[in-house]
Order: C-alpha cells, then structure tokens, then sequence
C-alpha cells in the first residue's frame, strides 16, 4: 500500500499554560490530499508549523519519507521537501511574482542569473500543473487567488513533494477555491502529497483522501472521506452534535423597516459599484444578499450604515431618510435604532488592542447604562460585559483579556454580543461567520433568527451560499453592481450559482 | 563673471556641504530599508567623527583614522542592533540613547585624553584627507618615475602606473579654455571621501536592486515574515544592514573632522544626521533620489551661507538668522508639501515577532 509521506508521533507543545498540541499521532500517505479539521484553536495550525520548523515541539518524533527528522528551521523543513502555503500569505507585496519565488532560494549572488533562472524553471512548473501567472506582474496587483497561486510555485520552486495548505480558502471566492482544488488534484495526480488544514467540512469532503480531526490540541479521529460523513466530522470538531443547517420556522414580515431606492455608489477610484439599486427589508425576515465578493456588496452595506457617500438614491429607516453623504453620524444612526455588524471585524468592528468589556461597549460607550457622571461606569460595564460573555459563550471567559488574543470565532460573537443586545430595530450583518467555526455558526445563526422572530428587519450580506440559504427568507443576488434576481430559500445552488456568474443577465442582454 | 564666480563658488560648497549628509542617508537607507529605523544616525555620526580625528592625531595617520571612526560607529550600529534587533526594544527609543551617549561621551573621552575642552588636537598635514587639486595631479604627472629601487618604490610605481592614464586624461580636461577652470573648481579639489561618497550612490542602488542581499534586505524591511518562511534569518539580515549603516556614517564622521574641519569639535555634526533623515523620507528610500535631495539640501546650505549679509534683489537685506534658518524652514516645507505620499518600508519600526 501507500508509504507514509509523513509520520508524526507523540508530538507535544506548549505555550505558556496552554498546551496547543498533545501526544499528537498522523500518518499521512503518499499521493494522497488528507484533510486537517478541528475548529479554530484546536491546534493545527501549530502542528503543521512544528511539520514546517517555525515552531520545535517540546516532544515527539517527525519522520519524512520513513526516516526520522530533525527539523529545526524552515530551512530543514524545505531541504525535506516540504513546503507551505500560509493562511496569511508570507509574500512581499511590493515586490514581482518572480522576486518573491526566488527569494531565499536564489541561485547566485547576483538577481539577474537567478531571475533567469527561475523564469524558465517557472514556465515548466506552470506547463506541468496549468498554473498561469505573469511572472512579472507585482504582488499586491494581484487578484488573492493569484496571489495563493504564487505561493504554491513558490513551495514548488523549492522542490516541495509534500505541499501544507493552512485554511487555503478563507480568502477565495467560490470560483477561485474550485480552481485551486483542481489544481491540488492536478498535484497529487503528479504524486505529490497534499496536507490541508481547514475548517470547513465541505471541502473536505470534496477533495480529501483521508480526514483528520483535531479537538482542543488533540486527535480525535482519523477517518477515510468516502466512509464518513460532514455529520460525523461536525460531531468530531466540536464534541456535540451540531446543526448544519438551522431549524426555523415560517417568516412573517411585517412593516418596511428599511428602503433601499435607487441607490448608487462608486469606490475611491470613481468606479460604480452599486448601479441604481433598490429593495426592501421588512421587520420579521431575513435578507440575504449574495454574490461573489467584490460585486459591490461591501459598498451597499458601507453606504446603508452611513459610512461611504452615495452618489443618488435614497435609504429610509423607519419611513425617514439616511444621510447618504458620507457624513452621517453612526451613534445617532445607532440611536434610530440601525446596528452594523461590519464585514471586516478587525479594522472597522474592534479595536484588538482593548479588552474585550471595552469592545462590547464600543460604540455605545456614552449610552448612560455605561456611565457615572462623565466618567465610565467600569463595574456596570464589567457586568454587562459578563453577561454578553455568557448569552453568547464568548471563549476565554475574562473581560479582562486583550481582545487580540480571542480566536476569530469568539471575537466575531463580541461584535454579535454588543449589536444585538443593544435590541436593534434593524441589523446590517456582513458576512456573520467569515472564519468562524461549525460550532458558533450554528450559535450565530440561531441568533439571527431569533432576531427575526422578534419583528426585527435582518440584512445579511454573505459570500457563503450555504449560508445565504440556510439564513434567508429572501435572496437577492448581486452580480456587477446590480441586483439581478430575487429567490426564496428553496432556490438551489446551481440557479443561485448562475445568477451569481452573471449568466441570466448576460444572455438578456444578447 | 563675478556673478558666474559665484555660481561656481556656491556649487562648489554645496557639493561639500551635501557629502556628509549623502552618507549618512544611504547608512540610514540602509538600515530602513531592511526594517530598522534609525533615528541615530546623528549619534553615530559624532563618535565616528571624534574615534577618526583622535586616531588620525595619536596614530599620525588618516586611513587609521577612518579605520578607527567606521570600527566604532559600527560598534554603536551593534548596540542599536542589540537592543531593537535581538531584544525588540523600541528602535526610536533605541536611536535617542545613541545620540544622547555620543554627544556626552565625546566630549568626556575628548577632555580625559586630550584636554583640549572636548576637542582633539588640530589634525597636521598627513593626518587629515588632502585635497585632489588641478595642482597635485600635474605635480603627480610632472614628477612620476618608474623605480625599482626598493620593494617599496616599486609598489608606489605600480599604484602609480595606474593611475597615471586617469590622472592625465583629467588634467587635460582641467586645461580646456573656459570649461577648465569651472570643472577644476567643482570636480577636482575634493578628498577622496567626496568621491567616495557620490560612489556609493551607484553602489547602494546595484547592491540593493541587483544582488542577491539586497533582495532579501528589501523583503526583510516589506515582510519578515516572508523571508522568515523563506529560510533566512531575520536578525542576521538585520545585523548586516545595519553594518552597512555603521560603515557609512563612519565615513560621514570622518569626513566631518578630518575633511571639512581640522579636528573633533564637540557637537560638529549639528543636526545633520537628522536632516539626512529627512532627505531620505523626501527621497522615498530610493538611493539616486537621496542623492538628490542631499544635494538639495547641502545647496540650501551653501546658498544661505553665501547669501548672509549681502542684500538681496526685492526683498533687500536679510538677517543673517533667518538666512540660517532657511534651510530648516525649506525642510519642512518641502517634506509637508511637496513630496506627496512617501510609502516607507512596511515593516519598518516593527520589531519581528513570530507570530503564534
């Protein structure tokens, strides 16, 4: 049978008080693409940086190919053929696609002989697996997929055989993810093995040989794809069975809490990316926009939370206008009783560097509640901050904690905790799980529709058609500044899918 | 002809006023560009500029000098380096308690040792770095013989052998009617420390956009990460740029006390080591442009010099204060006004952590 590309046994690691990773075993086949599941902080991100070097194990032995390794470095790690794509790209943005290849594995000393050299050793890589990339072309002018792209010819440059994935999807958009899955089956067709770490089950189940299941720094399960189920790996992740899909019952929408009309909005660059829309949402139902990301979803909620001017239209709440002039004031937007749950919850939701009861006021901090005086009442608000921490099992449980130092998941619930409980009559939600785990999206979820039950109007702007489904009571699709279709839930995949290509408007306007 | 004299005479200084800056700007693009800012250039300046005229007087010898004054400012880089590199201290915090150590310790040393209130003994001929003159070079021509007397001979007439092609092609161009004197006056009549200074520039942009090193100095200062992940070592990479960085404001030290001045006097670098610094953000990190922005600034310097005292066109005369000034003014003006977004390396100021 298949030799094992990798083994891992007895692998222990600590930081500090907290143990990331204990008595770890794996075998991973060669050939073979094996998945990493476990939900955030459950250690295998730390685990794979042990595999690459950036991290030694406090115990354990890694042997590659057969053969015990002493991998203390990046470099030990790249020598054995390993090689890693980052959740966070490791690329110098300002730099050309074949200035980050070669660095740190240049052939001389001098760039112009290794630049030569690589660009010939990278149009045989990219013949060999149908990875097209301008090799000239800067960084940070590529589109992320590309960017992901040169990171695997990067691994590849430097003769990887066993290829480390960490979350490779959170930053793709549904087309650039089916793209990249083919080109890791393209990869293992050539041999090579394949490691990828992520949280979501179904792409596990769409790529993966064998699955792995980590839970709270250990490995709880190793099982082949075909014979398990995402059900059985939900259960395995989070240690309880867990609802994929809520359960909710029939909507029933009441009066227009907010109307959208006509509204346009270009970016910074004077483009349009919100082209004369119009809809909108009742108290008593949820909206869900889809579309793929960058169809100008973020500047309609930007704009309908008074952040981005609008060009035209106009944005009722509650039967009276917004300020679309880029000048509206949030707090007295906050005030009539309109919450935003921002798409980007470290730049424009939290302030990391605060702790967390400071963040689950923000924004709300001279509501009275919260005040002595002129001063901050810190004992109502460590209360307050308690008990969001406990309606919403925000882990670790301290409000006293930085609030850089919660997972993405947990941070994404401080966020939920402070806009929901302010009992908002209308909720602008982006993208409510964007790395979150299985567990807490089924919590957030819930959330969200226990709003709607309460007759409140919910928008949710989500580039996860799982989720828009799961959520919505209506679809609209957005594709290239414009809405062009609305659904009900029942809509399938494939028809959301098209819409969200384009394709319906496309052979209209043919 | 006067007013041409004149023009002559300013460029002439600017081109002297600008060395000094010019190095230490490319030492802190140096260190910039690979992540570390380096607020002590100022600082290392100094003590290169007091190590090179003390060993220059005690030793009887300019390249000691220069030895002495690069050995030290590196030392001071390695402290720098110490702190923001191997310990994360704040680099700017860092840099400061450079700048405060060599301007009191300067003066301490220079009064322990030479008693001369914090200065060292006025360089002698020999000791100082001579002037390149239309002079020494026909002289050079006019006396050249090849010896083999002695071993000793016979090396000084290889040296000179080569460089007797060069030394004649230049005092041709020095013989021209009209050209001869402008260029004899901006050109020649420098130290070698000029040329090697206008050297570097070339040298800073194929070193860091054509090897090897300056690559990975360049990813080092945009993302750590990157070159962490890549196999390289972020510290070593540091510690080498900022090698770089001590050699450099070594030589702007020694320029200062053994070039422009005839010896160590207490504060000489007078805030230049900040003004290049400034040049450096006007140049946008770019080593040709920091060439510019030095000879910018060293004009400004030459021009508020030549212009005290004497009344100017419009305006009439103007005080020797604000003639000082005008550098300084212009320096802020420009770097608030007129060099538009200036993207610094991204990493800079960061100390590098590993992230969890």
């Amino acid at each position: 049978m298949a030799q094992a590309a990798i083994e891992l046994i007895g692998i222990n690691k600590s930081f500090g008080a907290v143990r990331a990773n204990r008595d770890i075993n794996l075998e991973i086949a060669r050939g073979t693409i094996h998945g990493i599941v476990g939900e955030n902080g459950a250690g295998k991100s730390t685990l794979m940086s042990i595999l690459y070097g950036f991290y030694q194990a406090d115990s354990g032995e890694i042997r590659v190919g057969g053969n015990p390794a002493s991998i203390k470095t990046p470099n030990d790690a790249i020598a054995l053929g390993i090689g890693m794509v980052h959740q966070h790209f490791m690329l110098v943005d300002n730099f050309s696609v074949l200035e980050n290849i070669i660095l740190g594995a240049e052939s001389d000393a001098l760039l112009k002989r290794s630049i030569a050299k690589a660009r010939s050793e990278l149009e045989r890589l990219e013949r060999e697996y149908g990875l097209d990339v301008d090799p000239d072309a800067i960084i940070e002018e590529l589109p992320v997929g590309l960017q992901q792209r040169v990171e695997i010819l990067k691994a590849l440059y430097r003769g990887a055989e066993i290829l480390i994935l960490d979350e490779p999807t959170g930053v793709l958009t549904p087309a650039e993810a089916d793209h990249l899955f083919r080109i890791l089956k393209q990869l293992k067709d050539q041999g090579k093995t394949v490691v990828l770490i992520t949280h979501k089950l179904r792409e596990i189940m769409a790529i993966t040989d064998t699955v792995s299941v980590m839970r709270q720094g250990t490995m709880v399960a190793t099982r082949e794809t075909r014979k398990t189920t995402v059900e059985e790996l939900a259960e395995l992740m989070v240690g309880r069975r867990v609802l994929l899909r809520v359960e909710k019952g029939e909507a029933e929408a009441g009066a227009v809490k907010l109307a959208v009309k006509n509204l346009t909005v270009k970016d910074s660059r004077g483009v349009t990316m919100v082209d004369d829309i119009s809809f909108d949402v009742r108290g008593g139902e949820i909206v869900g926009i889809a579309g793929v990301a960058g169809n100008g979803q973020s500047e309609l909620l930007e704009a309908i939370s008074g952040i981005r001017r609008a060009v035209s239209g106009s944005v009722m709440l509650d039967g009276k206008p917004i300020d679309l002039t880029g000048a509206a004031d949030p707090g007295e937007l906050r005030d009539r009783g309109l919450a935003h749950v921002p798409e980007d919850r470290h730049h424009v939701g939290l302030v990391l560097a605060f702790e967390e009861n400071e963040n689950s006021i923000l924004g709300y901090h001279d509501d009275p509640r919260y005040l002595r005086g002129p001063f901050l009442n810190v004992d109502a608000i460590m209360a307050d901050a308690r008990d969001k921490i406990e309606k919403y099992d925000i882990r670790p449980g301290n409000p006293r904690l930085k609030t850089a130092n919660f997972s993405g998941g947990n941070q994404q619930k401080i966020v939920l905790a402070r806009e929901i409980e302010q009992d908002p009559g209308v909720l602008i939600v982006g993208q409510p799980t964007r790395g979150v785990d299985v567990g807490a999206i089924e919590f957030i979820h819930k959330r969200l529709i226990a709003m709607r039950d309460q007759g409140k109007a919910v928008l949710v702007v989500s580039v996860e058609l799982d989720e828009i489904r799961s959520l919505s009571d209506r679809i609209l699709v957005m594709f290239a500044g414009r809405i062009v279709g609305e659904r009900g839930p029942e809509a399938t995949e494939g028809e959301l899918g098209l819409l969200m290509a384009g394709v319906e408007r496309q052979e209209a306007a043919a | 002809m006067d007013f041409v004299n004149a023009i002559v005479q300013v460029l002439d200084s600017t081109i002297r006023l600008s060395v000094p800056l010019l190095l230490a700007c490319l030492a802190g693009l140096f260190s910039e560009r690979s992540g570390i800012f380096d607020i002590g250039l100022e600082g290392k300046m100094l003590v290169g500029a007091f190590a090179g005229a003390a060993a220059a007087s005690v030793f009887h010898s300019a390249f000691i000098g220069l030895g002495m004054a690069i050995l030290i400012s590196v030392a001071f880089a390695m402290v720098h380096g110490f702190a923001s590199i191997t310990h994360r201290g704040n680099q700017i915090v860092s840099g400061v308690a450079i700048n405060f150590i060599a301007a009191g310790s300067t003066i301490i040393l220079g009064q322990a040792w030479f008693q001369q209130g914090g200065r060292t003994p006025a360089l002698q001929p020999g000791e100082r770095f001579e002037s390149i003159t239309a002079y020494v070079i026909s002289n050079f021509l006019s006396t050249y013989s090849f010896s083999t007397a002695s071993f000793a001979d016979f090396l000084a007439s290889i040296r000179g052998l080569i460089l007797y092609l060069p030394a004649l092609l230049i005092d041709a161009l020095a013989r021209i009617p009209g050209f001869g004197p402008i260029f004899a006056e901006l050109v020649l009549g420098h130290s070698i420390l000029v040329y090697f200074a206008f050297a570097m520039v070339p040298f800073t942009w194929w070193v860091l956009f054509r090897t090897r090193f300056g690559l990975r100095l360049r990813a080092v200062g945009e993302n750590p990460a990157a070159v962490d992940t890549a196999g390289i070592s972020v510290a070593w990479l540091r510690y080498r740029a900022l090698i770089c960085t001590g050699i450099l404001t070594g030589v702007a030290g020694a320029y200062l006390s053994m070039v422009q001045n005839g010896g160590f006097v207490k504060d000489m670098t007078a805030g230049k080591g900040y003004i290049a610094l400034a040049a450096l953000i006007f140049a946008k990190w770019k080593p040709v442009n920091a060439m510019f922005a030095c000879l910018l600034f060293g004009f400004l310097d030459a021009a508020s010099i030549r212009l005290q005292g004497s009344p100017l066109p419009i305006v009439g005369k103007v005080s020797a204060q604000f003639m000082q000034a005008l550098p300084y003014v212009l320096t802020v003006v420009l770097l608030a006004g007129f060099i538009g977004k200036a993207i610094p390396p991204r990493a800079g100021g960061v100390p590098y952590v590993k992230e969890r």
